[in-house]
């Protein structure tokens, strides 16, 4: 199986790598999938107080080339972005960007399970 | 070295010895002939270039140039071993036990013949991938007419006390199958020496070409035959029905005489590399785990869970480079990881983590030194990525979370 491009500048590249401060009011951190499953994926939001724009977001993952791209990609795409218009933000759009295989979607599922949980996580904190 | 692509997955196949290619080139050529053709000079000297591979492999395993069937690889050996004794031994009994960490040719073979009113026992093996004879001998019942167990397993290199179980399989009455696909060629394997009754190898493993292989069928004491799984001209004694391969089974002939001469020598080369590998990657890297047993195994065979770290993402860090395998789920379209690593007890994720390198007749010191600064470099940037890596460096239990399993 042959990885697209954009799989392989995000997996050699990947954007967005680190961690943000878990207990601090305006970061959000979602972490999903499992070790047994070969997949961990942790993506964080910080949103700014103000504009309530997400002004930074960072992600680590474990997990295969396409799982890194799908996470990596998401960081990019979730900055500058408000949390409705990160909520809208579709597993199958990261297919089509990263041109996943059939059997790399749940990559993506993860990856679009882990925005939201991200958010889900910023949304208790500020309710 | 740059671009030069470093090849360590010699389970999976091994390259053509140039030397094997050459015995095959004239059958292509002049030497064209059926085997079975019996009227005319083509056919005589391909039956006598298939005799002299038949003695090559024979030579190399130590048994009769007759207990020799050829087939078109180790697949179709196991099944014809299997379902043939199963349908030829139907009056004696209907049982065979085999190993959870066989391959898939021999357990699905053993699932067909479920369906077919068979009983199958699938025995587990200990910690370090081998079987406890004691369980064995208890698995056996009135009814088994068969015990299959591979010489070597595919996945660890981890060899089986063959002598201990053809002992066990003599005292029983019970025909003894071996899968010795990945031991043929690469360590001594002499079949009658241990009481094994038919056994299944190919010679794309030992430096042959693809295509073509063979099973061991025992002629005497116990005479064991098995009913054919393909009809057709009645070739090989009639167990195998089927044109001969010639240039095939002249390239398996060469390839095995080959391997008798030069296997001692080899198998010190390899384990010594080998060994260069793993005690550096075990050196460099902390959670770095040897899977399976490492006194009873090939000299060529190492597998390595790097804790934390995904292994298909690991391979991809250096894969345009080094092509190696992994027990990780993602390289198969099952998203299940190892069989034969979660059966050694190892967890889902480190089985997950897993990396099998192995060696071969090509493979210079060079290239082993080059690839241990890749994977030293991949599994240190994939850990840099891994939030279960972060966590376990800041001591957290990873046990205590509650994962969303998916």
């Amino acid at each position: 199986m042959a990885y697209s491009k954009k799989v392989l500048d995000h997996f050699q590249n990947p954007k967005n790598v680190g961690t943000l401060d878990k207990s601090a009011k305006n970061v959000g951190t979602g972490l999903v999938g499992a070790p047994e499953c070969g997949d961990v994926m942790r993506l964080q939001i910080q949103v700014n107080d103000d504009t309530g724009v997400i002004e930074d977001a960072k992600f680590k993952t474990f997990g295969c080339g396409s799982a890194i791209a799908s996470s990596s990609l998401a960081t990019e795409w979730l900055k500058g972005k408000s949390i409705d218009e990160a909520l809208a933000i579709d597993n199958m759009d990261i297919v089509e960007e990263l041109a996943l295989p059939p059997v790399k979607i749940h990559c993506s599922v993860l990856a679009e399970d882990a925005i939201k949980d991200a958010i889900k996580d910023y949304k208790e904190k500020n309710q | 070295m740059s671009k030069k692509l470093i090849y360590l997955d010699n389970n999976s196949t091994t390259p053509c010895d140039p030397r094997v290619i050459d015995a095959m080139v004239p059958y292509f050529y002049d030497l064209h002939g059926n085997a079975a053709s019996r009227s005319h000079p083509f056919g005589w000297r391909s039956e006598e270039a298939v005799d002299y591979a038949r003695e090559q492999i024979a030579n190399l395993i130590q048994v009769d140039p007759k207990e020799i069937i050829f087939t078109s690889g180790a697949t179709e050996s196991d099944n014809l071993a299997l379902k043939g004794v199963f349908e030829m031994y139907s009056r004696k009994g209907n049982h065979i036990i085999t190993l959870s960490t066989e391959h898939k040719a021999v357990l699905d073979s053993c699932k067909k013949i479920e369906k077919m009113g068979g009983e199958v026992t699938y025995l587990s093996v200990d910690g370090k991938g081998r079987v406890d004879l004691a369980e064995l001998e208890n698995a056996i019942t009135d009814k088994t007419i068969m015990i299959s167990i591979m010489w070597a397993n595919n996945e660890t290199g981890v060899i089986q006390d063959m002598k201990a179980i053809g002992e066990i399989c003599a005292k029983h009455g019970v025909l003894f199958m071996s899968d010795a696909t990945q031991a043929v060629g690469k360590i001594p394997v002499f079949p009658k020496e241990v009481g094994v009754h038919l056994m299944a190898f190919t010679a794309h493993k030992m430096y042959g070409p693809k295509g073509v292989g063979a099973l061991f069928v025992n002629r005497k004491n116990p005479r064991v035959k098995v009913t054919s799984q393909l009809d057709g001209g009645g070739h090989e004694r009639g167990m195998r029905s089927g044109t001969l391969n010639v240039p095939g089974i002249v390239g398996f002939g060469k390839a095995a005489e080959i391997a008798g001469k030069e296997m001692q020598e080899e198998a010190i080369r390899l384990a010594k590399l080998r060994d260069r590998l793993e005690s550096a990657l075990c050196e460099q890297l902390e959670e770095t785990y040897i899977n399976g047993d490492d006194k009873n195994r090939m000299p060529h065979v190492t597998n390595i869970s790097f804790k934390h770290v995904e292994g298909e993402g690991l391979m991809m860090t250096f894969n345009q480079e080094i092509g190696v395998s992994s027990g990780s789920a993602c390289t198969s379209a099952s998203l299940e990881p190892s069989y034969v690593l979660i059966a050694l007890g190892l967890g889902d994720d480190l089985a997950h983590s897993s990396i099998r390198f192995s060696l071969g007749r090509f493979t210079t010191e060079e290239e082993i030194d080059y690839t241990i600064n890749e994977i030293v470099r991949g599994v240190n940037h994939m850990r840099n990525l891994s939030p279960i890596w972060e966590m376990y460096k800041e001591g957290v239990d990873l046990d205590s979370i509650e994962w969303a399993e998916h």
